[in-house]
């Protein structure tokens, strides 16, 4: 009798709250043609990739051209998704967008014949709170997805030697 | 709730919010092994990462820049006339500092008789040395600026008896060096350089010093190295030393080495080398053995 006085004492039930909409949280939209979410605009500009492209046609031809290169990068970003080392700072991001600007960085840098429409470098990576081990299990994973390929050694190195100088902007902790 | 104990409880469950939160970010233990393998360069004869005879700019264990490094070494060199045994242990602190310690075991086989100290007679000595990284990274960043060390070897002989018979001023000594390493991913070589202050004869087994000379001399060793794979490098490295003793000659050393990571953890090195001439005896060339344990 009591709880039942309790229960009609309650006032009539409220609408849920939108927290979403109650803290200005905005829902982001894959764009239905690309898959992507959306992204604050920015220049583009292939100086955003970070480094001189390689002259010549000689590192493009020994990563297998655009194929090669877009299986490495598309690698590169499934095991480190997987990986328990880097899963927590790549489950936040974007993987079909970070599939795309990493095999467009890596074709425009092994001069495969493409344009580099991503961020720069220090601004992808603000505020991911990237360390050194992690940036070295990245490389660790870029060089399986390279062996894979069949990428020789002294390729792997002098591709990896465009890259590690971006070891500031990337690591920010 | 009783207040006072929530009162109580409210910082603890603060504290507790605090430690869990990094460790929901997958914060790895203190020894987080995520060096790139083998840029801790292969234990020295005196017990500092490096090339093996050379010291590098490297710091000893497979930390990152926040954990801690372990690492365990034990060389052997079977010369014509000598033995070498060596081992050690070595610590690197967030890939900044590195302790370490060696006991070398120089075995005199027959020119311990010829000597007059017994055949076999073993020359013994403690290697405790420091390493700071104060620049740069072997790996990244400005593809010109390598990591630089500065070092400090405190070489204990253990017996300063015999050395002061061969004439040495000391049974202990001290070195110090400044090293520049930096690999070249553009060419997979990597390059040392280091200067090195010592007044060490045969690297202190035989003390430090002379009565004609008892100052400290500027040495150079230097190393190259090219990387055939992840797990393989194969180099060649020079030392210069200073000959300070009146009855033996002592030479520079230079060795050609091939390293291979066996496994994350254990790294082996080969190296044929050549040591000149020791306490007399000439052409100490032979084979140099060495493996590596790293966390």
């Amino acid at each position: 009798m009591l709880l039942l006085a309790a229960l009609l004492m309650q006032p009539a039930a409220e609408p849920p709250v939108d927290w979403d909409k109650e803290f200005g949280v905005e829902e982001k939209v894959r764009d239905p043609a690309t898959g992507e979410l959306p992204v604050d605009p920015y220049v583009q500009s292939n100086r955003n990739a970070g480094a001189a492209p390689f002259a010549g046609a000689a590192m493009a031809s020994s990563f297998g051209g655009q194929d090669g290169i877009r299986r490495i990068a598309h690698r590169t970003v499934e095991l480190s998704e997987t990986d328990p080392r880097l899963a927590e700072i790549f489950k936040a991001h974007d993987m079909v967008r970070l599939k795309r600007t990493l095999f467009e960085q890596f074709c425009y840098i092994l001069n495969a014949g493409c344009n580099y429409s991503g961020r720069d470098m220090a601004t992808s990576h603000k505020d991911m709170g990237v360390r050194m081990r992690d940036m070295n299990a990245l490389v660790e994973n870029l060089q399986v997805a390279m062996r894979e390929e069949k990428i020789g050694f002294a390729a792997q190195n002098r591709f990896l030697g465009k890259l590690a100088p971006m070891s500031g902007d990337v690591i920010t902790r | 709730m009783d207040q006072s104990l929530f009162r109580s409880l409210a910082p603890l469950s603060l504290a507790l919010f605090c430690v869990s939160a990094p460790a929901a970010a997958q914060e790895a233990s203190l020894v987080d092994g995520g060096k790139l393998l083998l840029t801790n360069g292969v234990a020295t004869i005196e017990g500092t990462s490096g090339g093996g005879v050379a010291t590098w700019s490297t710091i000893a264990g497979r930390e990152t820049d926040r954990g801690i490094g372990l690492s365990g070494h034990v060389t052997l060199i079977e010369l014509p006339d000598y033995g070498w045994q060596s081992h050690g242990v070595a610590v690197g602190f967030a890939n900044r500092i590195e302790l370490s310690y060696a006991r070398q075991n120089f075995d005199t086989r027959d020119v311990g008789t010829a000597l007059g100290l017994g055949r076999g007679y073993t020359l013994n000595q403690d290697v405790f040395a420091a390493k700071l990284r104060v620049a740069g990274d072997v790996v990244y960043g400005d593809p010109l600026l390598p990591q630089i060390s500065l070092g400090v070897e405190h070489k204990r002989n253990r017996d300063a008896p015999v050395a002061r018979v061969v004439g040495a001023a000391h049974g202990n000594g001290t070195d110090i060096t400044l090293s520049a390493t930096k690999l070249f991913l553009s060419h997979s070589v990597l390059v040392n350089a280091t200067a090195r202050l010592t007044k060490a004869n045969q690297a202190g087994l035989l003390g430090f010093g002379s009565a004609g000379d008892d100052s400290h001399q500027l040495q150079f060793e230097g190393s190259v190295a090219y990387q055939l794979s992840r797990r393989a490098v194969i180099g060649a490295e020079y030392r210069t030393k200073p000959n300070n003793l009146a009855i033996a000659r002592e030479d520079d050393w230079w060795d050609l080495f091939a390293a291979y990571a066996l496994t994350d953890n254990l790294t082996v090195t080969a190296a044929y080398v050549d040591l000149g001439a020791i306490a007399t005896f000439d052409n100490q060339r032979g084979g140099f053995l060495s493996a590596q344990i790293a966390f």
